[in-house]
């Protein structure tokens, strides 16, 4: 069982971190940031125009996490 | 109620002719076996399923007895045998074109991550002219409403098709399932349901945000699209398509969604139009990660005789996606409009 307290970060190869459970999002400025959604996903390429969030930009960019094993 | 629908040909028009009634009760005269016969002369007259008009409006007929979308289609035909005779015999014909048309080039093993990767692989954005880039830059009011009478089919119903798979999965690939489209379907506030900020999207643009509204306006290919999420969410034996099919949906819809947005935008539509465009850059950023490998790939992993219709049903969803937004480019570019001739005056407003 997963603690419903607990905050999970799921790296996505290439992609972004998707956030699930309770966490508070604070901008640079102090202000929170609308959470729109129970799971949501993180840029982690710096190219999203809609950041912090995800906008799949990562795909046009050629954005890689490395890591991996080659297939 | 919206206006029922015209038929387009001879199958069509049995169908409708019957469907404006009740069905008779199981021991009265069913007078319904002549749609079996309408229905394989229908097909050797055709050369091509998925842009036959009769018979993808007489498919989409047969499937909203099933949804329930269309309120004058009566519930009591639903189970009829003649009509899910029909119906599988329509089907067939479809599936085997849609799956001539539709291979998967050189398939990952039925691992999670493998199968995850060559579906962002087989999505992966392409340069060059497209639909959402014509929407952004150069679309017109009149194109931009027209696009959304023809997404209208799918979109005021977002989501459904797949969530006939709900009950047929278990364990990962289930949960996967329910939380993507827990958030399609507002996450408990109604208002947040994509369907229904597409509602707000279809009034802010002064069309009609009813069902079914603009079935008589759109082509086959339109009909088509909708359908293939319908047969493959409705028939369990095409489970694994239909979970292929919501992969490459989400895994094709951040990027475009961001240029339907611009081109909505550019056009000097307010935020209640363009809301929903945005809503889908956000939600399907998230959706792509969990339908690749919590669903799809998890669902290969687990069950690996299912593998080759994940990827089938990507394949199609790609190739009906493609060539549906090809007929609007073409008409566009032409100075044509995508949607049927029989067109209402009333959808230029």
């Amino acid at each position: 069982m997963r603690d419903d307290d607990l905050v999970t970060v799921t790296a996505c190869p290439d992609g972004p971190l998707i956030i699930r459970g309770p966490a508070s999002f604070i901008a640079e400025d102090g202000t929170p940031i609308d959470q729109p959604r129970r799971s949501v996903a993180l840029c982690r390429c710096g190219a999203s125009a809609i950041k912090p969030w995800c906008d799949g930009t990562h795909k046009r960019t050629g954005f890689t996490t490395g890591g991996r094993e080659p297939r | 109620m919206p206006a029922r629908v015209r038929p387009r040909g001879p199958l069509s028009a049995s169908l409708c002719a019957l469907l404006h009634r009740r069905c008779p009760p199981p021991e009265a005269p069913q007078r319904t076996g002549h749609l079996l016969d309408a229905a394989k002369k229908a097909l050797a007259a055709t050369g091509n399923v998925v842009e036959d008009d009769d018979l993808q409006l007489s498919l989409f007929l047969l499937y909203g007895l099933m949804y329930g979308s269309l309120p004058w289609l009566d519930a009591s035909w639903e189970w009829h045998p003649d009509l899910i005779a029909t119906r599988a015999l329509l089907e067939r014909a479809f599936e085997a074109q849609m799956r001539s048309a539709a291979t998967a080039e050189d398939p990952p093993r039925a691992d999670r991550e493998a199968v995850a990767a060559w579906l962002f692989a087989a999505t992966a954005p392409t340069p060059g002219p497209d639909l959402a880039r014509f929407v952004a830059r150069s679309a017109s009011r009149d194109q931009a409403r027209e696009f959304l009478i023809q997404r209208s089919i799918y979109t005021l119903r977002e989501a459904d098709p797949h969530s006939w798979a709900i009950p047929r999965l278990t364990g990962r690939s289930k949960a996967a399932l329910i939380e993507i489209q827990s958030d399609e379907y507002g996450g408990g506030d109604s208002e947040r349901m994509h369907a229904a900020i597409f509602a707000r999207t279809m009034r802010g643009a002064e069309l009609d945000d009813r069902y079914g509204a603009y079935v008589d306006d759109v082509p086959a290919i339109t009909l088509a699209s909708q359908n293939l999420m319908s047969m493959f969410g409705l028939n369990r034996r095409l489970l694994g398509a239909t979970v292929g099919h919501l992969a490459a949906l989400e895994m094709t819809s951040s990027l475009p969604n961001r240029l339907y947005g611009d081109g909505f935008r550019r056009l000097g539509f307010g935020v209640d139009v363009t809301a929903y465009f945005d809503e889908h850059v956000e939600a399907d950023a998230v959706h792509e990660q969990i339908a690749g490998r919590d669903l799809a790939g998890a669902l290969a992993q687990d069950e690996p005789a299912l593998l080759e219709d994940i990827l089938f049903g990507a394949v199609a969803g790609l190739r009906m996606d493609g060539w549906v937004g090809d007929r609007l480019l073409h008409a566009w570019q032409e100075g044509r409009t995508s949607l049927r001739p029989t067109s209402r005056e009333t959808i230029r407003a």
